[in-house]
């Protein structure tokens, strides 16, 4: 019933809005200092590492309410990555294409399980 | 005309791009396959792309292109959704995943290209 309160609705756009300003802001900032292919692939796999801290804390953990996850993972660090750069700048360096799709996905995925790992580390997880 | 900060312009599209995002992704996402996610990535490297080959550049390019289509789409619930599929025992799922953003995205580019070119 919470949920579908008003005030709630509002919450959530106030929350995931301003993760997605700061997000945005973080990323715009990063790519002034390490501009193109670098800079993207910066994001994405620092995000990436970060969003598996978030989603595996919320499966083995649990400590985090509900409104920290929605603005840090939703808002914030969803925000702070992209794809949509990520894609275009693959399709105009093409000779750095393959490269760049190789090294993005391996190292974004490697991100997500280092953050994985650092869970079960510091949160003692069982598994 | 007075002009406007860079971040306000990147902050207002990334605002305006995440709460997209949340909604859209939201309606379309399912259980096993993060089709919300794929949605989200083909649409807003298709906007992106009409936006770069238009050769958009300036204030618009920071609000729309850096700021809402940046944050419309998303690389870290990518990544996590297909480490997710895979260690979930969704192999073929999160190859899927991981070929089929990647395809869908280039293929709403290559789209993008071919209607500046015609427009």
């Amino acid at each position: 019933m919470a949920d579908t309160h008003p005030l709630v609705t509002v919450e959530t756009i106030v929350l995931v809005g301003l993760g997605g300003f700061a997000g945005s802001n973080l990323r715009y900032f990063v790519g002034l200092f390490v501009p193109g292919l670098q800079g993207t692939l910066l994001v994405n796999v620092l995000g990436s590492f970060a969003l598996g801290v978030l989603v595996y804390e919320g499966l083995q953990v649990g400590a985090l309410a509900s409104e920290t996850k929605l603005a840090a993972s939703t808002g914030f660090i969803s925000s702070f990555t992209t794809y949509s750069t990520f894609a275009v700048e693959t399709v105009l360096t093409p000779e750095w294409a393959v490269a760049n799709i190789v090294g993005s996905y391996a190292l974004g995925f490697a991100g997500v399980l280092v953050g994985r790992e650092a869970v079960r580390l510091f949160a003692g997880g069982e598994r | 005309m007075v002009a406007i900060e860079p971040a306000h312009l990147v902050g207002t599209g990334g605002a305006i791009g995440a709460l997209c995002r949340h909604y859209l992704a939201g309606a379309v996402q399912r259980e096993t396959l993060p089709l919300g996610t794929l949605t989200v990535n083909v649409i807003g490297s298709f906007v992106l792309g009409l936006l770069t080959f238009a050769s958009v550049t300036g204030d618009a390019a920071l609000l729309v292109g850096v700021g809402a289509c940046g944050s419309f789409t998303t690389f870290s619930s990518f990544s996590v959704g297909t480490v997710r599929l895979w260690e979930d025992g969704y192999v073929a799922l999160a190859v899927l995943n991981a070929v089929g953003n990647l395809v869908g995205a280039l293929a709403a580019i290559g789209l993008a290209w071919g209607i500046v070119q015609i427009v």
